[in-house]
């Protein structure tokens, strides 16, 4: 099981991948920037995001909308925006590999000129709306938001949500968005994945066209800041919610380094599926929770595991710390079974076949290439991060889980209904998300 | 940026339209065993898995009245055990193969998937079979599992989508079959007994009214046989299907639920339109995307790209075996909610007379759907999906294939005119859900006459 692949580095930075794979007429194309709201500052939260949006905008040979010549030749497309990285892709019919292109360079050379006051305001509209909806008017929407900014402090890159903030947003001014284009939206920043049915000599004559004349800006310092947390912090959040629900969060190793596997690992054994140690007992012995969720959150510079469980009605928060507290250090003190982790490597080996299936979008084989690309400099990776899985015996996953989500270094986040903060856990202290 | 030469492309232009090759679908085998269970086979070889999807042909519109929820509660108890097997027996031995069961229950259907490694079809497959054809249905896990669900009704109360979706069901369809959304209400759930569940899974699921789709790196006759295997035992034809009832007859007008201190209004506005079989059927899916269906659709064009009221406004035909609704859903800025409702009804008006579709928005439309069609159909589970979706709605099996040329003969007067048989401004129900206050947005002129306020928790 692999993806094959060639990589070929553009004269003026940029990364270029080619994936053949003709069991469809389509082609796949993805960009990925090295840039997400990791990159920001305090103050100047949610730029990158917004600035997702605004590559949808028009460039300047083609000042209108992204999506209509697009969509006009049967594509589909998409971007997103996270805590590392932008990401940007189409899926187009395997004759329309060439207007992706042209859209793709046009906005990667070109954006600025076409870029107005007016689009700007409106797209920060837009932004505040995907916030109110997203977050705000959602119940437990905003305990993400409280989670971050308490697990990392202040200064830290990864203390505020990708978003941003309000405040931040309506204070943002067309200048930044010209700086920041110029400084993260260029070919050396780049990385761009074609996957699927296309002959790669031609598809690389073809990227080199549109791509070659576009020039490097200044090579982009990577943004690198450590950090720990030493003591247990419970905080609350009152919100518009029937029943309560405990978040709690660990800081766990980089992604892809030693722990990141096992913990992946953990995270299923623990709270994924009916099979797991706390919907056993949370959900279907206790009956004390309506649910129960764990992952890992991987990232460049920290990742961070959350767990969350909502108390069943007459339950409480304290009941639910208590089991979690308890099968983690099951699971830390006697490790898991031979079972769990033979379900554990199969799960994996199958989330992986599975990824192959597809050669766009969020997640398939393009998006998985540049990832790998972006953050290990090598694409070639496929067959050693199963490896990675297929590796963790019992004792890696017991000192694993041991040395990072045994323990209090954690975050407590009780979300309560409003007026109710009496539900939280014992101690927390109340916390606002602007 | 004048540091950037233009490369060696042309950028005057962009490049032009290239045809694209004809879609056409992998080929599907059919069998029926000897107890009526039918089974459909395509074959996608591209990776070593294997989805396999058994279709019930009945779905939540069989609800009887009084016990709705109660189809979506049997196929939920399905895999809390079977034979000696505990629920959390039946989760060991389906992760043990990497698999999960996917359950999806709608108003005509229900659907269980099971997906594989392929070295696993066998021990997949007789899974699925005893999940479905043999579950334990126990007392005490049918308690459980109707806690769960009771809790999950409280839990979106506070889900504005949820609360929009529930009373928009209700209001459009009133009692009728299509009245309730598969969760069911908390009366109605606290009213179902687990022997209400035994009688609905003896009664409804039948391999009478059951098809087997197998899709991925497999052979039909050695499916068959797997198939022959593990459902031999199951026996039982047909049951009836939910009575077509007349939905009531409404006049425009306004609903809201209050949400007070909301920043967003969620709206719905719309109708019973049509259903699956209406000869209208791609005219309207054409129809669709000029309307709201895509990003580049009036509706969304309007409210989002003009107006920045909205992340994002979608309208859609949902197409059943019964007339199914059409309706448009957004979220927008509270204090934009009057101006939201007003252009929305406007474009839905429109499109029917006033501002016909047009060539070159259709050509959009048609492209979008048409020259991207192959995409749809990349991975076996999407395929699965689409052979399930020609069993259940008695589409034949050229459906697929034919699609791209019938809405490539569309003309943008059929559409304009499908748009006008099947969408009735003078019909339209909007909701509201979201911290309104009548007295300051000027209601008055969208002619919806007195908004009437609707309490979630009495629908």
């Amino acid at each position: 099981m692999d993806i094959p692949f060639s990589k070929h580095t553009l004269a003026n930075g940029l990364d270029v991948l080619l994936h053949e794979e003709h069991g469809c007429p389509i082609v796949a194309v993805n960009i990925w920037y090295h840039v997400g709201s990791k990159n920001e500052r305090p103050g100047h939260t949610g730029f990158a995001h917004l600035f997702e949006h605004l590559m949808f905008e028009g460039s300047e040979h083609h000042d209108s909308g992204f999506f209509q010549p697009l969509q006009a030749a049967g594509a589909s497309l998409n971007g997103s925006t996270n805590a590392d990285r932008t990401n940007y892709w189409e899926v187009v019919p395997a004759s329309a590999l060439d207007l992706a292109l042209w859209m793709e360079s046009d906005r990667m050379g070109f954006l600025l000129p076409a870029l107005t006051e007016q689009k700007f305001l409106n797209q920060r509209d837009v932004v505040l709306n995907e916030r109110r909806q997203n977050y705000e008017n959602r119940p437990y929407g905003l305990a993400s938001m409280a989670m971050l900014a308490t697990l990392f402090p202040d200064d830290h890159p990864y203390h505020w949500s990708t978003i941003g903030e309000v405040a931040d947003l309506n204070a943002a001014k067309l200048d930044e968005v010209h700086e920041f284009f110029r400084r993260y939206y260029h070919p050396a920043n780049a990385s761009i994945v074609l996957a699927g049915d296309f002959d790669s000599d031609a598809a690389l004559a073809m990227v080199r066209s549109y791509f070659e004349g576009i020039v490097p800006g200044a090579p982009v310092e990577r943004v690198n800041v450590t950090a720990s947390i030493d003591a247990e912090r419970r905080i609350l959040l009152e919100d518009r919610v029937e029943l309560p629900r405990l978040y709690l969060a660990w800081m766990t190793p980089p992604m892809f380094a030693e722990g990141d596997a096992d913990l992946d690992l953990a995270t299923d054994l623990l709270a994924n599926g009916k099979t797991s140690r706390l919907y056993r007992r949370l959900v279907y012995d206790e009956r004390i929770a309506t649910d129960v969720s764990a992952s890992q959150s991987s990232r460049e510079m920290s990742s961070f595991v959350q767990m969350s469980a909502t108390a069943a009605p007459g339950h409480t928060l304290t009941e639910i710390d208590r089991v979690i507290t308890e099968e983690i250090a099951r699971v830390a003190n006697d490790g898991p079974t031979d079972d769990e982790i033979e379900r554990g490597r199969v799960q994996a080996e199958t989330q992986f076949v599975q990824r192959l299936q597809t050669v766009g979008g969020f997640g398939g084989k393009s998006d998985q290439l540049n990832a790998y690309n972006t953050f290990l400099g090598r694409a070639d990776y496929f067959t050693e991060d199963l490896a990675r899985y297929e590796r963790v015996t019992k004792a890696s996953l017991q000192g694993t889980v041991a040395k990072y989500i045994h323990g209090s270094h954690r975050v407590a986040l009780s979300v309560v209904p409003r007026g109710r903060t009496d539900l939280a856990l014992a101690d927390s202290s109340p916390v606002s998300v602007s | 940026m004048s540091q950037t030469s233009a490369g060696r492309i042309d950028r005057s232009q962009l490049p032009p339209l290239r045809p694209v090759p004809r879609f056409s679908f992998p080929a599907i085998t059919k069998s029926e065993l000897s107890n009526g269970l039918k089974i459909c086979t395509a074959r996608h070889a591209q990776v070593p898995m294997i989805g396999f999807l058994l279709l019930l042909h009945r779905g939540a519109s069989n609800d009887p009245v009084g016990l709705e929820g109660l189809a979506a509660i049997t196929a939920d108890m399905l895999d809390e055990g079977t034979g000696s097997l505990s629920a959390i027996d039946v989760g060991e031995q389906l992760s043990r193969i990497g698999a999960q069961l996917d359950v999806d229950v709608s108003s005509d259907a229900m659907l269980f998937g099971i997906t594989s490694l392929s070295r696993f079809a066998d021990r997949g497959l007789q899974l699925l079979a005893d999940i479905v054809v043999r579950p334990s249905l126990r007392d005490d896990d049918f308690e459980r599992v109707r806690q769960q669900r009771l809790n999950r009704l409280i839990q979106i109360r506070d889900m504005p989508g949820a609360i929009a979706e529930r009373v928009f069901t209700r209001l459009l369809y009133g009692n009728a079959p299509y009245g309730h959304t598969p969760l069911g209400r908390e009366s109605s759930l606290s009213a179902i007994t687990v022997d209400d569940v035994r009688a609905f899974h003896r009664k409804t699921l039948l391999p009478g009214q059951a098809t087997l789709v197998a899709v991925g790196d497999c052979d039909h006759d050695v499916i068959r046989a797997l198939a022959e295997k593990a459902f031999s035992g199951w026996t039982g034809g047909e049951s009836e299907r939910a009575p077509d009832s007349a939905t009531p007859a409404h006049p425009a007008r306004l609903n809201i639920v209050a949400r007070p201190g909301a920043s967003q209004s969620e709206l719905r506005i719309g109708h019973v339109a049509v259903s699956r079989s209406a000869p209208d059927y791609h005219a309207l899916v054409a129809a669709n995307m000029v309307l709201g269906g895509q990003y580049v659709s009036r509706i969304n064009l309007n409210l989002r790209a003009d107006k920045g009221i909205t992340y994002g406004a979608r309208t859609a035909f949902e197409f059943r075996r019964q007339p199914g609704p059409f309706s448009l859903s957004v979220s927008v800025d509270k204090a934009a909610t009057v101006v939201a409702i007003s252009e929305s009804m406007r474009e839905i008006a429109e499109i029917r007379d006033v501002k016909p579709v047009l060539a070159d928005e259709l050509a959009i439309g048609v492209a979008a759907l048409t020259r991207g069609y192959a995409k749809n159909f990349e991975t076996f589970d999407q395929l699965a999906r689409a052979v399930a979706q020609l069993s259940l709605f008695d589409l034949p099996d050229t459906f697929y294939s034919d699609f791209v040329p019938r809405i490539e003969a569309l003309s943008p007067d059929e559409v304009t005119r499908a748009a006008a048989r099947n969408l009735d401004p003078a019909r339209l129900t909007t909701l509201i859900v979201g911290d309104v206050d009548t007295a300051s947005q000027d209601f008055g002129h969208l002619n919806l006459g007195e908004p009437a306020l609707v309490r979630p928790d009495t629908i």
